[in-house]
């Protein structure tokens, strides 16, 4: 089976080790791995400031880069959010473009749920015994992608103790350009869950994606809080490494 | 109630410093998602009835003129008198005239949102009549000279100590006095309103045009007094307030007091059909039905905003919205606050002078999955905001950063270079893993209160074109 990578400006540019390791639990599941190099954003801090031309243009950018591919996978459930609830509006006035924006669509998975659901894997022969990690329900993976389940088989799968922190699926308050256009109200919501977490007495804190993470770590680092962070693509591959050590 | 809605984020920021509103908000809105989320869980057709009572209103909405002229033709028909105002000026002046031509001195007032939006208390002093609040919550504003902060809890922003102190002050309590204390102070003296009262007022959850029944939800008993002591009895009501049939409201009551307050039913619920009969004994001598716009209408004319027309006031959506959580009500700066009034404000009054309102929210969509109606309050914050920008209110330096964006996330090349050269001048800037100062005054604002990370030093697509080749690692 292959796949197109898309990495999300985020992890290319931020966390590219969160990238790497999607691409080596794919390769891992037997799956071959592309990467479209000409991908760039898939528009959506555009389109939520509410500028939807500038948006429209990035996603047609985006759907001709991955045009042909069987599957796109991106360690995000918020640039997928994007792909699957908004791109096909966006294009509801141009036929052509509606439909494959329709396709892609539907051709776009979320890591975890790929795993889970494409793959019919959960078990995925990662070891993550005797950590207990609190998993943040990102709220774009969580609402408009259904993505529930999946991080949570994965994690228990490995044998990580999940603990479900106070809120866990409360908005952290990242949201984009929200994070700087209301600083302080996003700051104050960041806060309220790092004290959660803190509370949880969690080893490590993950979730699908990278934007809350990076709210959350900034935030938690300011109040010397120092639970660790890992985006569930690094902690999953670490797991794999760890029982790879082991075997 | 002055209008601070312009001043959104400022607003924001105070509240954000008050640590006893944070306290108050802390426990009310998590008692209130705990209490909503038990009470949905055990109804196995709570996603049916949302769709039920969502396609309800649309259909109202979608027909109104016909549904109102029955409503009316139903009413009148029980010997109810209907008024039309077409704005917060002509409702006042309606009530006024009504209390006046009646010889009204006291009118004891239900909770009612709509009356908050025409200043209905201020325009009774003016003419010489006191109003009486007599639901608890906004007795307590009433004694402190305050404004509600959410549909349902008026008073939430309040901490039960702040509400000690208060009743102490004005009602003679001891100062250490405990709940139970403070509500029988509140009764003894709300009933004596009661019994003194020419006209009762109330606000309308539903009326039912088909009957001519107005629907009223409540805990307290004191709508009930309120529609059945004094002699007259004016409900006021929205235009969006009507829903067709009789056989539609067991599916509302049952969202609308699982939504509200987590209850399988409220406590009393009355269904007001005329006023009293010959041979009666009890109810109000004569019964008035108001029937106001107030910038309802062009928000029925605008095919996506309509949606918001749909809501029927349980504050859900305020109570799931983690901004209304930091922030409380009063920020909003305007009588409906959170999401559905960061929706409705600025159709109601304008999106110049309410556009930071649609910028409250972290889209993070939890409004849109409890609303019992299926209001799209997410795309129609979006929406706002895309109106914004078409208005140009949304600043020049935003809209050429968007655009050089745009310009660059559609080329390739230019995207390289220029994440290289932002990668570079950020780490250039940092230290131990993150950055040490903002020279952007997006940065600057995130800066605040979080650390951010130092940008990588190799991006994921320079390291592809080694993990390209790399196949060890399988």
């Amino acid at each position: 089976m292959r796949v197109a990578l898309f990495a999300t400006c985020l992890a290319d540019q931020l966390f590219p080790e969160v990238a790497v390791a999607t691409v080596r639990l794919l390769r891992h599941l037997d799956v071959e791995v592309d990467f479209p190099e000409r991908q760039t954003c898939c528009g959506q801090p555009a389109y939520n400031a509410g500028y939807h031309q500038e948006s429209r243009d990035i996603a047609a950018h985006h759907l001709e880069v991955f045009a042909g591919y069987e599957y796109v996978v991106l360690p995000s459930g918020s640039c997928g959010a994007m792909v699957k609830s908004h791109y096909p509006e966006l294009f509801a006035e141009a036929p052509e473009r509606y439909s494959s924006a329709r396709d892609l669509a539907a051709r776009t998975f979320e890591l975890s749920t790929f795993i889970v659901e494409v793959l019919g894997r959960a078990e995925i022969g990662a070891d993550l015994g005797g950590l207990r990690a609190s998993y943040h329900d990102s709220c774009h993976a969580l609402r408009f992608m259904g993505v529930r389940e999946a991080p949570r088989r994965l994690l228990q799968a490995a044998g990580a103790e999940l603990v479900e922190t106070e809120g866990h699926d409360v908005c952290c308050g990242f949201g984009g350009l929200f994070s700087v256009k209301m600083a302080a109200i996003s700051a104050a919501m960041a806060e309220t869950k790092a004290h959660n977490i803190a509370a949880s007495e969690a080893d490590v804190l993950t979730s699908t994606d990278a934007g809350c993470l990076m709210q959350l770590q900034g935030s938690m680092r300011r109040q010397g809080i120092g639970t660790r962070v890992e985006h569930l693509a690094e902690l999953l591959w670490h797991g794999v490494e760890r029982a790879g050590a082991a075997g | 109630m002055k209008i601070t809605t312009k001043t959104f984020a400022a607003n924001a920021r105070e509240a954000l410093n008050d640590t006893q509103l944070k306290t108050a908000m802390k426990r009310a809105t998590a008692a209130f998602v705990g209490k909503r989320n038990q009470a949905v869980a055990e109804r196995e057709d709570f996603e049916e009835l949302r769709s039920y009572c969502g396609a309800v209103k649309a259909h109202t909405l979608d027909y109104l003129d016909h549904y109102l002229e029955q409503l009316v033709t139903s009413v009148e028909r029980l010997g109810g008198q209907v008024h039309f105002a077409a704005d917060g000026v002509e409702a006042n002046q309606i009530v006024r005239e009504l209390a006046l031509t009646n010889d009204v001195e006291t009118v004891v007032k239900a909770k009612s949102m709509l009356s908050e939006e025409i200043e209905l208390n201020e325009a009774l002093e003016a003419a010489g009549v006191t109003p009486i609040e007599t639901d608890l919550g906004e007795y307590i504003l009433q004694l402190d000279h305050d404004v509600p902060s959410h549909i349902i809890g008026p008073a939430i922003h309040k901490t039960k100590e702040q509400i000690t102190a208060l009743f102490h002050e004005h009602l003679g309590t001891p100062e250490d006095a405990d709940i139970p204390t403070l509500t029988a102070a509140a009764r003894q003296t709300l009933r004596e309103g009661f019994l003194q009262a020419d006209m009762g007022i109330t606000g309308v959850n539903f009326a039912v045009a088909e009957t001519g029944t107005l629907v009223l939800v409540e805990n307290e008993g004191n709508i009930r007094l309120t529609t059945s002591l004094p002699r007259i009895h004016l409900a006021i009501m929205g235009l969006e307030k009507v829903i067709p049939r009789l056989e539609d409201l067991p599916a509302f009551l049952t969202v609308l007091s699982r939504s509200a307050t987590g209850q399988r039913a409220s406590s009393y619920v009355s269904l007001l059909t005329g006023a009293r009969r010959p041979g009666e004994e009890e109810g109000p001598e004569a019964f008035h039905l108001l029937i106001i716009d107030n910038g309802r209408s062009a928000v029925l004319a605008d095919p996506k905003l309509r949606d918001a027309l749909r809501c029927i006031r349980c504050g859900a959506c305020l109570n799931s919205c983690p901004v209304y959580q930091q922030v409380g009500g009063h920020a909003y700066g305007w009588v409906y606050s959170g999401p559905i009034g960061a929706v409705l404000d600025p159709g109601l009054l304008g999106l110049e002078e309410t556009k930071q309102l649609p910028q409250a929210s972290s889209l993070c969509g939890a409004c849109g999955e409890v609303c019992p109606v299926k209001i799209p309050l997410p795309e129609l914050l979006i929406e706002h905001r895309r109106r914004a920008v078409e208005r140009g209110l949304s600043g020049r330096p935003e809209r050429a950063g968007v655009g050089a964006f745009a310009f660059v996330a559609t080329r390739p090349r230019l995207w390289e270079l220029s994440t290289a050269m932002g990668r570079g001048g950020g780490r250039a800037l940092s230290r131990d893993g993150y950055l040490q100062g903002g020279w952007l005054p997006l940065l600057k604002s995130w800066l605040e209160e979080r650390d951010f990370p130092a940008p990588a030093a190799t991006s994921f697509r320079q390291r592809w074109r080694e993990l390209a080749t790399d196949r060890d690692d399988r």
